[in-house]
């Protein structure tokens, strides 16, 4: 890498000084500001117009925005460098959930640090897809197996310790995430053939030894909510209920019947998405889904002319994987997917994602505020 | 730097790399298109079934209670009428600390134990922002206590019901009968469409007869409601249709008379609008106040009413069958001379006592001490001094199947027809009657004993206000009824189907011997007959408890009052142009004469001197619409 400092210095003489002096994205700013406020509009509507959910959310937006841009100011190679600190700090504090986390609806998710709570999956969600960026940079591609099975340790131990939670929902993501990593490496198609299958054959056995009866139970209410119409299946009725009804452009702003008279369940959290579509029908859901993607293929942009393997691979994955959320998030609301506790980014309410989504859009912006080498395409 | 590996080449790694992320595009938008045609789906093809489902979701029907119909006597006297209850509510929601709150109303309004422990079960099962009833009924004072202190009841809430009241309390109880809460058994029965929103229903009297007309149709609202039931708006009504206000031929004035002069008694009294059937007074004594039952009786009230050895549960007007003693003796004689079993100019010789041929045992005179009536005692001696040996000697000429068959045309033995539930139909005993009841043939001695309405026969009050209102009226057959209109519109008078057709002469011989009664100075009710201003037709009447040995005296000091004979009356007036007839029972009240005349008395005296000319005018007016009245005599 050393050998294109000379580069380097030519490129920050004649490039944009305005990216390499405050490593700021406006396009990327501008993209997530457009979605916090969409956001914003819709979580008034959605928490039964009380500002007290859109004030707290906009507050968290702002600390994120602020960190995202603390974040960005730190050059790619220091996280390239620090990842396997940051991964084992992960790890610590994953195995610290187990044995002194507090406990909250049956699952233990957070650590009590005195001053603050947080949930230490979230820095997981950033740790895992880094240490394996930094891990696979240095190695060939594509990926011999030893380094195939090396990344997958990488990735298993979290997600084990996750699942143990139990978590199952962010697990796969954190998996997922690693995955990525694997894939955007050059992960031979045999191995991918190889992970698909495995995972065919691996489902039978996770559903007997691993998934809970109360994971099982979502699994069979997506299947057909209506033989549990008042429990299990409560949910999924309603928020298929409140998007049909809101046909194709909606009942109005804040006059959606399913989410204001609180037949929608977890409205302004994880079915948020359904209060959208009530309100704003199959446009405003075309609408979100485009601000959706502008912001997944800017990312993908943004990987596609990182200057190192490791910007790559670690660009590549935030942006997947920001992708993953949204779309687990849209399918099990309306039904194409069990009910796993997946919000839908920037819109659902909710402090630590917000913090967990910004700090990865701020490497993004590191990443891409790197001072670029002659011939990359921009 | 680089380990296990001889070159890494970056060229090779950025053009993998791209290749990857532009087969994860493909993916994104893949499965971005997979999302979106879900929500068409959902969105476009499905559209209408899910407005559907969210329509079911928020718009609810709810029923709006009708208004029952009120009741009025005929001057309009309002005898049913809905008055607003309120009740202190809580609202647990919006309390927070009920305990609390419960304490502090306590010192304020004194709560019972019972409403607490009330409250506290139905709180468990609220809803949280429904009201919950803490104590109804509340008085005029506690709501204004409740006002002024509401800055220190947060959580309360005083609500208002219509709730039926009955502002004369025990004058009409068992007539008007009273509303409860609708219970299990009555659940069953009713069209729960209709009941919607109602939970009171007719239990007795009147208001469980005309219950469909006073209840009204239930009206609708359609409301939307959030999901835990909580009504958000009123998006469409649909009015109750109030029920239909009643009239009935009561006079609360008489019934109050009629009250008053039972009031020490156990007894009933039945008078009757000669002309119409017209039920001008019912009395049922004891009575007691309705409205106890409207809010709930407490058991311990409830079982006071049930245990009393005086039984004011009992409707003894429509339900209490008695013999019906002497005061069927101008009917009796009627039949025989209508019948031609013996003439005006027939006449007996009483010794006190009436021996039948192959019976050792007489039949006693009740004045057989003083050596019976003597010489010559025709019918309307006999019916003038209660003769009774006239009677058993006439009764069994006259044979009991004539005597059933003619009693029966003046109400005697079968239900009258009143629009009243639960009327007894008495006994009128014949041959078949008593096979079928007794397993007997029947004997001479059982006619001689119903001579004297003794023996197997038994008559409500009612059947004989019925009796004499068919005597007074010179046979019309006129069924007795209490309502008289519904919301304004009268309703017409209704007559027996078999007409009674006596000669004129028999009916003015017995109108004459009953008029003898009270104004002749041998008749037995000549007692009541002082400073009357007119022509009062009666007959007294004393019923058996108990059988007294042919050989014993009947001295009432020395058997216990419940044992005493039942006093009876039968009446109408004015005798030359009926208006009123009436029947009356009260129990060991031992002399029809002393203890059940002056009573009647005292009502047709009421009714005569209310009875202005120009409501007559009114009466024949209205009359005379029902021109297709089978009226063949007059």
């Amino acid at each position: 890498m050393y050998k294109y400092d000379f580069v380097r210095q030519l490129d920050t003489k004649g490039g944009d000084r305005r990216q390499n002096v405050l490593h700021i994205d406006f396009t990327l700013l501008i993209i997530l500001l457009v979605l916090c406020m969409t956001g914003l509009f819709v979580l008034y509507s959605a928490s039964e117009q009380s500002l007290y959910y859109v004030k707290r959310q906009a507050t968290f937006m702002l600390t994120g925005f602020a960190g995202m841009l603390i974040v960005a100011q730190f050059p790619v190679r220091f996280w390239e460098r620090w990842a396997a600190l940051f991964y084992a700090s992960a790890l610590i504090a994953l195995a610290a959930v187990l044995f002194f986390g507090v406990e909250a609806k049956g699952a233990t998710r957070w650590l009590n640090l005195g001053f603050a709570r947080f949930q230490p999956s979230e820095i997981a969600k950033i740790a895992v897809p880094m240490m394996v960026s930094a891990y696979l940079s240095r190695r060939v591609i594509p990926p011999k197996l030893k380094h195939v099975a090396g990344a997958l340790l990488i990735v298993a131990i979290p997600a084990f310790l996750i699942i143990r939670q139990p978590d199952l929902g962010t697990s796969i993501l954190v998996f997922t995430s690693g995955f990525f990593v694997l894939f955007l490496a050059g992960l031979r198609k045999r191995y991918l053939a190889g992970a698909f299958f495995g995972v065919l054959a691996a489902a039978p056995l996770l559903w007997l030894y691993v998934m809970r009866d109360y994971q099982k139970q979502r699994v069979l209410t997506l299947l057909s909510p209506e033989d549990d119409k008042f429990g299990a299946g409560w949910n999924i009725i309603q928020s298929t209920t409140a998007i049909g009804s809101g046909g194709f452009s909606g009942k109005g702003w804040t006059e959606g019947t399913q989410s204001q008279l609180n037949f929608l369940p977890e409205s302004h959290t994880d079915f948020i998405i359904a209060v959208l579509a009530e309100e704003f029908g199959l446009l405003g859901v075309i609408g979100l889904c485009t601000i959706y993607l502008l912001l997944v293929g800017y990312c993908m942009i943004i990987a596609i002319n990182a200057q190192s393997q490791f910007a790559r691979l670690m660009a590549g994955s935030i942006s997947l994987t920001f992708f993953i959320y949204m779309f687990v998030n849209m399918s099990m609301v309306s039904g194409l997917l069990p009910v796993v506790g997946v919000p839908l980014p920037l819109v659902s309410y909710g402090g630590s994602a917000i913090v967990t989504l910004f700090f990865g859009f701020g490497i993004l912006m590191a990443i891409s505020s790197e001072p670029k080498r002659i011939g990359s395409w921009r | 730097m680089l380990r296990d590996n001889a070159i890494s080449d970056p060229r090779q790694e950025q053009r993998v790399f791209s290749m990857r992320v532009m087969l994860s595009l493909c993916i994104v938008l893949g499965l971005t298109s997979i999302v979106l045609f879900r929500y068409f789906d959902l969105q476009i093809n499905r559209h209408l079934d899910y407005v559907t489902n969210s329509n079911k979701n928020r718009i609810h029907i709810r029923s709006v209670a009708p208004t029952r119909g009120l009741i009025f006597d005929r001057h309009g006297q309002l005898l049913a009428d809905n008055r607003p209850a309120f009740t202190l509510n809580i609202i647990p929601e919006s309390a927070k600390d009920t305990d609390q709150l419960i304490a502090r109303l306590d010192t304020l309004l004194s709560i019972s134990e019972k409403d607490i422990a009330r409250f506290k079960r139905r709180e468990k099962r609220s809803k949280g922002f429904a009201p919950v009833p803490l104590k109804y009924n509340l008085t005029e004072q506690e709501r204004a206590i409740l006002a002024v202190n509401s800055h220190l009841l947060k959580g309360t809430e005083v609500s208002a019901q219509l709730m039926r009241f009955y502002p004369q309390r025990e004058l009409l109880t068992h007539t008007l009968g009273y509303v409860g809460r609708i219970n299990d058994r009555e659940i069953k029965n009713i069209d729960p469409e209709s009941y919607r929103g109602t939970d009171f229903i007719g239990k007795i009297g009147l208001e469980k007869y005309y219950e469909e007309t006073l209840l009204g149709k239930v009206g609708t609202e359609q409301v939307e409601t959030d999901a835990r039931g909580r009504v958000m708006r009123v998006l469409g009504k649909r009015d109750p249709v109030s029920g239909s206000n009643l009239t009935v031929h009561i006079d609360s004035q008489l019934q109050r008379v009629a009250l008053d002069a039972l009031k020490d008694e156990r007894g009933a009294l039945v008078a009757i609008d000669v002309k119409t059937g017209g039920i001008l007074s019912m009395v049922s004594t004891p009575s007691y106040d309705p409205n106890l039952f409207t809010s709930g009786i407490s058991q311990k009230q409830y079982d006071g009413l049930l245990n009393s050895p005086d039984r004011p549960l009992f409707n003894r007007a429509l339900r209490g069958q008695y013999p019906p003693g002497s005061t069927v003796k101008p009917l009796f004689g009627l039949i025989g001379l209508q019948h031609k079993v013996y003439d005006m100019d027939y006449s007996i010789y009483d010794p006190g006592y009436f021996f039948m041929e192959g019976i050792k045992r007489p039949w006693r005179d009740h004045n057989a001490d003083q050596g019976g009536h003597g010489y010559g005692v025709d019918l309307a001696e006999a019916i003038i001094e209660s003769c009774d040996v006239f009677f058993y000697t006439t009764g069994v000429k006259t044979g009991i199947d004539l005597l059933s068959k003619e009693s029966a045309l003046f109400g005697l033995g079968d239900v009258t027809g009143i629009d009243l539930p639960g009327e007894k139909r008495g006994i009128m005993p014949t041959r078949a009657w008593k096979k079928d009841n007794r397993r007997q043939d029947w004997f001479n001695g059982d006619t001689i004993n119903m001579s004297i309405g003794q023996g197997f026969m038994l008559t409500t009050p009612l059947q004989l206000a019925v009796m004499s209102a068919r005597i007074a009226s010179r046979g019309k057959t006129v069924i007795p009824k209490l309502l008289k209109s519904i919301d304004g519109e009268d309703i017409a008078p209704e007559f027996a189907p078999d007409p009674i057709q006596y000669d004129d002469k028999y009916w003015d011989y017995i109108h004459q011997a009953m008029v003898d009664v009270v104004h002749s100075e041998k008749g037995t009710a000549r007692g009541i007959s002082q400073g009357i201003s007119y022509k009062l037709a009666g007959k007294t009447g004393t019923a058996q408890v108990i059988s007294i040995h042919e050989k014993d005296k009947y001295d009432s000091s020395k058997i216990d009052k419940s044992k005493w004979d039942h006093a009876l009356f039968v009446a109408f007036a004015p005798a030359d142009n009926p208006q009123i007839a009436l029947g009356l029972i009260v129990e060991n009240g031992e002399h029809g004469s002393r203890t059940a005349a002056p009573i009647a008395r005292k009502v047709i005296d009421t009714y005569l001197a209310s009875y202005t000319p120009s409501r007559m005018h009114n009466d024949a007016s209205r009359l005379a619409k029902y021109s297709t009245a089978p009226t063949e005599d007059n």
